[in-house]
């Protein structure tokens, strides 16, 4: 059992906050992914539960242990860092078995996992290479094989596939996943990359300036964003945003058009640029730029003078300069509080 | 691009000129460093009648009589024996105290880290001269005067800011990622920089370890003043150089510059890493 429980962690360095009292709970074999652009916190709060960093305020707790003032080797994980950081004066073989050799395990049970691991992750042939000698992507498998030979409760991953190629990236997304279930821990991976979250995550916790905006499964991340900056940062192109105002009969009034909405004083108006479809009445959208893209056809467009994106059918030709009218989906619509950016329920 | 012309020289003249200063320049450094050691070799190689003759013949005679002779005089092996200590415990001390001080000026963020490498480098900032004259009666009040440890200690302090210097460099240009996954892995502080980080800065240490030995090797000044009995062959030249005969100092000099010579350019490589150039 290794559930992970972080209590209003914050950390900062010196007069800049990195995180603001972060609450969050991950389930045991749990696949956590902390998502944000770079400067979010997500690294921080990574390398906190990891131990390579110390909490300004607040707990960690990993299994039923308290965890923030042990060292990183106290504390049941493995790390795999963004620049591999394989061991260039060890063999593939001798940096998988590093940590079973501190751990003082017998010759028999070192040899058994190392190869066990190297299977797994597809490189018992090179064995016997040096760091110096292996491709990135070689380097990757051997920095996940370190970490998972050591068969701990957790795993935390920081960016682990940012420094790969595209297609390289795509290969090892499929393969860790499957890899990571079969493991049974409870991994914590950071990516700036939405889709690689979105994919990969049993759920998602989004990040923006130290703080935890929301932490769902990913679809309802994507379908039910919490707070503006989810729809803004998650989706390409992201979630369309239009101003609304309240009319006397108690509806919403947004580019001229009525819906319905909440019961509130004020709120944003927001639609997925895929929730939408050409109509006889909807939000009339005067097209700038059409880019298709095959099976869709991405059109930027201005509505009622804010820019506005729809991601259509490819098979009506739209032309620049053109003005269409797009009928958002009811249920797709969302509203957000224009003051606290948080979604009205 | 602009398609103005202005009428320059031809560019393969350029080219010619620019090619004549970078050759000319090359040449006078090496003939600069060369032509010395050279006279050293010849002078101590040849004849002791020939030390005197003229014109020089570009290859010496290879008569061992200069050296034989040298290495005869009395004193000269016990004088060579304590600058193999001197130096040799230099070594030990610069780079015992240095490396740990590169590494925590690596890794550490502590209050007057900046300060402290100012300090470093300050130390180098007092001639010698100015300390040696205190240092003497300071080592005679504490009974360090005339001995081995006693002057090692002052050509620590001369060897000690390169030591610092470059072990500050090449623990600089290992990742702290590899040690942070040696924790990760089950290492503590000690145990991650003695598996990970030394093995990938040996080479750069027993460079900077010959520098230091270097440093103690060819000081003259300090040694001369703070030992009697005990002097290093530097000191034991100095003091004969008056009294002795041209082929003795020859040999002197080749006994002095061979080791230096030969350390520096076995551990080249390494030394460049103090200006900061890679070492891998």
């Amino acid at each position: 059992m290794a559930e992970i429980v972080i209590k209003g962690v914050a950390k900062s360095f010196g007069a800049f906050t990195a995180l603001h009292s972060v609450d969050l709970t991950i389930a045991d074999q749990e696949f956590m992914v902390l998502l944000g652009a770079s400067g979010c916190g997500k690294t921080t709060l990574l390398r906190i539960i990891a131990g390579l960093e110390t909490p300004t305020h607040g707990e960690v707790w990993i299994g039923d242990r308290r965890v923030d003032h042990l060292p990183p080797r106290e504390r049941g994980i493995a790390m795999v860092f963004q620049n591999y950081a394989v061991f260039p004066h060890l063999t593939v073989f001798e940096n998988i078995a590093f940590g079973l050799r501190m751990a003082k395990l017998p010759q028999a049970e070192v040899t058994r996992r190392v190869t066990r691991t190297a299977e797994l992750m597809h490189i018992e042939q090179l064995l016997k290479r040096y760091s110096g000698e292996l491709s990135g992507g070689q380097r990757q498998r051997v920095a996940v094989a370190r970490a998972l030979a050591m068969e701990p409760d957790v795993i935390l991953m920081d960016e682990p596939l940012s420094n790969l190629d595209a297609l390289l990236r795509l290969e090892m997304r499929a393969e860790l996943k499957g890899v990571l279930a079969e493991s049974k821990t409870t991994t914590i991976y950071v990516t700036h990359d939405q889709v690689e979250a979105m994919s990969l995550a049993d759920r998602i916790s989004v990040m923006n300036g130290g703080y935890i905006v929301q932490a769902d499964r990913p679809t309802q991340v994507y379908r039910n964003p919490a707070a503006r900056f989810v729809g803004s940062f998650i989706g390409n192109p992201p979630m369309n945003f239009l101003p609304a105002k309240r009319s006397e009969n108690g509806r919403w009034q947004v580019a001229g058009q009525d819906f319905e909405g909440p019961e509130t004083a004020a709120a944003e108006f927001a639609i997925r640029p895929e929730d939408m479809h050409p109509a006889e009445a909807g939000l009339e959208a005067e097209v700038r730029v059409v880019e298709p893209l095959g099976p869709h056809t991405l059109i930027t467009a201005q509505v009622a003078g804010q820019p506005f994106r729809a991601v259509l059918e490819s098979d009506r030709a739209i032309t620049p300069g053109e003005v269409i009218t797009l009928a958002p989906i009811p249920d797709r619509i969302r509203w957000f509080d224009p003051e606290t950016q948080k979604a009205i329920a | 691009m602009s398609d103005v012309t202005i009428a320059a020289p031809r560019e393969e003249d350029v080219h010619r000129a620019g090619r004549f200063v970078f050759w000319a320049g090359i040449a006078l450094l090496v003939l600069w460093v060369l032509v010395p050691i050279w006279f050293l070799f010849v002078n101590a190689l040849s004849a002791p009648s020939e030390v005197t003759s003229f014109p020089k013949r570009f290859w010496p005679s290879f008569d061992l009589a200069s050296l034989q002779f040298f290495w005869n005089f009395q004193g000269v092996t016990a004088a060579l024996w304590n600058s193999v200590k001197v130096a040799v415990l230099t070594m030990v001390l610069s780079i015992g105290m240095g490396a740990p001080a590169g590494y925590a000026l690596t890794r550490f963020d502590f209050p007057g880290k900046e300060f402290f490498r100012i300090l470093v480098i300050m130390t180098r900032a007092f001639p010698l001269p100015l300390l040696a004259l205190p240092l003497a009666v300071m080592f005679i009040r504490t009974g360090l005067d005339d001995t081995v440890l006693g002057l090692a200690l002052v050509h620590t302090m001369l060897a000690l800011p390169f030591a610092v210097l470059i072990t500050f460099s090449l623990f600089s240009g290992i990742p702290v990622e590899l040690e942070e996954a040696a924790w990760t892995l089950g290492c503590n502080r000690l145990q991650a920089v003695i598996k990970v980080v030394l093995p990938l800065a040996l080479p750069g240490i027993m460079a900077s370890a010959v520098f230091a030995f270097v440093i103690s090797w060819n000081e003259v000044f300090a040694a001369a003043v703070l030992t009697i009995e005990n002097r290093t062959l530097t000191a034991f030249l100095l003091q004969s150089l008056n009294v002795s005969p041209l082929p003795l100092k020859f040999a002197g000099g080749v006994a002095l510059v061979m080791p230096a010579l030969i350390f520096i350019f076995a551990v080249r490589k390494y030394l460049f890493a103090m200006w900061g150039i890679a070492n891998r």
